[in-house]
């Protein structure tokens, strides 16, 4: 942190690329006494040329470095790629392999909503809530890593299917992990949710109204925890989840807590709709073989699917050529990153890792 | 005045050996102690610059539990840390940054690369705003490779930064 | 014409009334719609997507066409308040020669699209006309090259 004196009652306030919460990312505040009066966000610490990198690889080989910039929710940010290069290649992935993208996509929603709830913890300085679901995230891990083969960065989702079908015995282990988390979540309530000290620094802080949340376009979870019941799982259904029964979570409040709530809430249906895809899932094949290289037809396609952290987007041009022409993403994370010097603004100072972190903005992927 | 050769000869040899005693008997002890002392309290910077941030927290996590091996946890100031880790891609934006925070921290101190990226690069060989390879800014002790490197590989490199320290001089 | 694309079409065929032809329709898809307007036009006609239901910009950029000496600048709206149009995205391009890379910004129509035009004007040079931070935002400081993302750019080792 660096401090600047502005003379008279303001400051000036660096807060990062070195501080202790989610680095790799810099807010200049300016502060009037303890009000934070202008809140300027500096990102690019971890921008990485993603898109100018996709231009030099082919179809396939784009996946293992277009996955990189959220390794938490791995396959949140292949899948639409993925769903996308199929668009232009024109392929149409098998039906397991479909229900098996979901799993996966699932999955990752509940291990990048796990660490997100750690950090958290440890932001509000309750260090219970950082162990608890850290070491619950290994379970679903574990889950993940028995079907992509690594911890995070599975490369698992690829044009034409999935890589490799599930193990034996998935669907025994995953039912008992969810019946282990089940009761996980209520006892994550009873000290963390209901805790009188975490509901005084969440409740009414930070509240993004309805109106707001639309007009600033914030997406995901905290679009969700404004009152606004969208979701692309549900307005634009991909794979097969126009066939599973779920509900959205939806708050009205729009504060941090109501944040917080929508994530723990997505955590339980996330499982559900595991579940039932499990019971759904048929035996088959699980890739469409594409034999040769991959040229796409010369036009365009553009895909959004719900990943962890709201709505990603990917737009692809292709010219007929081995590589794409231009691929285009849209992170929820940069997004949303507009939202919160909006929240920040007319804030106390000590309310900021409160907001900052209910906002779930992770740096490396709104750089790419 | 003492003009004798002999004499010279003398007490050069008892000069020899009474350093050879302190250097056995009393530097060695010392210089063990203070590196025992710095092993099993090493306290990282909490710097992120990637991705590997996250294996980094898993390790710290209660199934890996980067503590029990004398790794504390990334928090605090940076004037009190002694060991910089590295976590992947260092970009051209935050390569300054990185030498500012290194520069800053007090000695000793020693820089792990964790992650393909901080070694050569990694995937991001040809992006046109990744240092390719964080050596080039700050001396390495210790390269951890992976990517992201398993929590496992990351406690195996402190390790090893652990048997380097031991051994180092005061 | 099916029955999938019922709205849509419904949706590009009022646009069409109200601007004559000044629009022309790309493609009408289920859930896509994609449309394309000359610079001058864009922002009133981005006003009549918005003034639909189509409150949310999702995606902003554009595409280098060195052959044709243009710039193809894209914006893709979406829109979550009402249901009906929820699983619609609505895509309106322009094209704005290379020479002279200027459009006019649509910030006040679309508050959202403040970073997505900061970062589409440092990879490609495209300057956004009276949007107030027309500045570097994911690039460091120090960037002396070309924009990264125009054509005539190549990636170290990969001429």
């Amino acid at each position: 942190m660096q401090v600047v004196d502005q003379g008279g009652d303001k400051m000036v306030l660096h807060v990062g690329p070195q501080h202790p919460g989610s680095g790799h990312f810099r807010i200049v505040i300016t502060l009037d006494g303890d009000y934070i009066i202008d809140a300027k966000p500096d990102p690019g610490y971890v921008h990485r040329g993603a898109e100018k990198m996709a231009e030099y690889r082919t179809y396939i080989q784009n996946i293992p470095h277009l996955e990189r910039p959220v390794i938490i929710d791995a396959t949140g940010i292949t899948l639409p790629y993925v769903l996308t290069a199929e668009k232009i290649l024109d392929v149409e992935p098998p039906e397991r392999a479909q229900y098996i993208r979901m799993i996966m996509a699932e999955l990752n929603r509940i291990i990048s909503h796990l660490y997100w709830l750690a950090i958290y913890g440890i932001f509000l300085g309750h260090s219970t809530m950082f162990m608890w679901p850290m070491g619950d995230r290994e379970l679903f891990i574990d889950l993940a890593e028995s079907i992509g083969g690594t911890r995070v960065t599975f490369s698992y989702v690829v044009p034409g299917g999935v890589r490799n079908d599930i193990p034996g015995g998935f669907k025994e282990r995953a039912l008992k992990t969810f019946q282990y988390f089940e009761k996980r979540i209520k006892e994550y309530e009873e000290i963390f949710f209901n805790n009188p000290l975490m509901q005084s620094r969440t409740v009414g802080i930070g509240i993004l109204k309805k109106q707001n949340a639309v007009k600033l376009g914030i997406t995901g979870p905290n679009l969700r925890a404004s009152g606004i019941n969208s979701d692309t799982r549900k307005d634009e259904p991909y794979c097969f989840y126009n066939k599973i029964r779920f509900d959205i979570p939806v708050y009205k409040e729009g504060d941090s807590y109501a944040r917080c709530m929508v994530r723990l809430r997505e955590l339980q249906q996330s499982m559900d709709i595991i579940r039932q895809v499990l019971d759904r899932m048929k035996p088959g094949p699980i890739k469409h073989v594409i034999r040769g290289v991959m040229r796409g037809e010369p036009g365009e396609a553009f895909v959004r699917t719900e990943a962890a952290r709201g709505t990603m987007f990917y737009h692809i041009v292709s010219n007929g050529e081995r590589f794409p022409y231009r691929v285009k993403i849209s992170v929820p994370s940069f997004r949303n990153l507009i939202g919160m010097s909006h929240l920040l603004v007319g804030s106390r100072l000590a309310d900021m890792p409160a907001i900052y972190w209910s906002l779930d903005y992770w740096p490396v992927e709104a750089d790419k | 005045m003492v003009t004798d050769p002999t004499l010279n000869l003398l007490v050069g040899k008892a000069s020899d050996l009474f350093a050879n005693v302190i250097e056995k008997n009393v530097r060695e002890p010392i210089r063990y102690l203070i590196n025992w002392g710095r092993l099993y309290s090493l306290w990282p910077v909490h710097l992120e610059t990637a991705c590997c941030s996250i294996e980094f927290g898993a390790a710290s996590g209660p199934r890996h539990d980067l503590e029990r091996f004398g790794m504390l946890e990334a928090f605090g100031s940076l004037r009190q840390c002694d060991i910089l880790v590295v976590q992947g891609t260092v970009t051209r934006k935050m390569a300054p940054r990185m030498k500012w925070v290194y520069e800053q921290m007090p000695e000793p101190k020693w820089v792990i690369a964790m992650g393909a990226c901080a070694i050569s690069g990694g995937l991001y060989v040809d992006s046109y705003n990744v240092l390719q390879g964080v050596d080039k800014i700050v001396p390495v002790d210790v390269y951890i490779p992976g990517c992201p490197p398993r929590p496992e590989t990351l406690i195996q490199g402190i390790i090893e930064l652990q048997n380097k320290i031991r051994k180092s001089k005061v | 014409m099916s029955k999938n694309t019922i709205t849509e079409t419904k949706l590009v065929k009022g646009l069409k009334t109200k601007f004559n032809k000044q629009i022309t329709e790309e493609y009408v898809e289920p859930n896509r719609i994609k449309i394309s307007t000359s610079p001058t036009n864009l922002k009133a006609v981005a006003l009549a997507i918005k003034e639909l239901g189509f409150d949310q910009i999702i995606s902003q950029g554009a595409t280098d066409y060195p052959d044709d000496n243009l710039f193809r600048v894209e914006y893709h709206a979406i829109c979550v308040s009402i249901k009906k149009f929820r699983r619609i995205m609505f895509a309106i391009m322009t094209t704005i020669p290379k020479n002279k890379p200027e459009i006019e910004t649509l910030l006040d129509i679309w508050p959202s699209v403040e970073f997505h035009e900061q970062e589409t004007f440092e990879n490609f040079g495209i300057t956004f006309l009276n949007h107030p931070r027309m500045e570097r935002l994911l690039l460091p400081e120090d960037w002396d090259d070309i924009p990264p993302l125009r054509k005539d750019f190549s990636l170290p080792g990969r001429d």
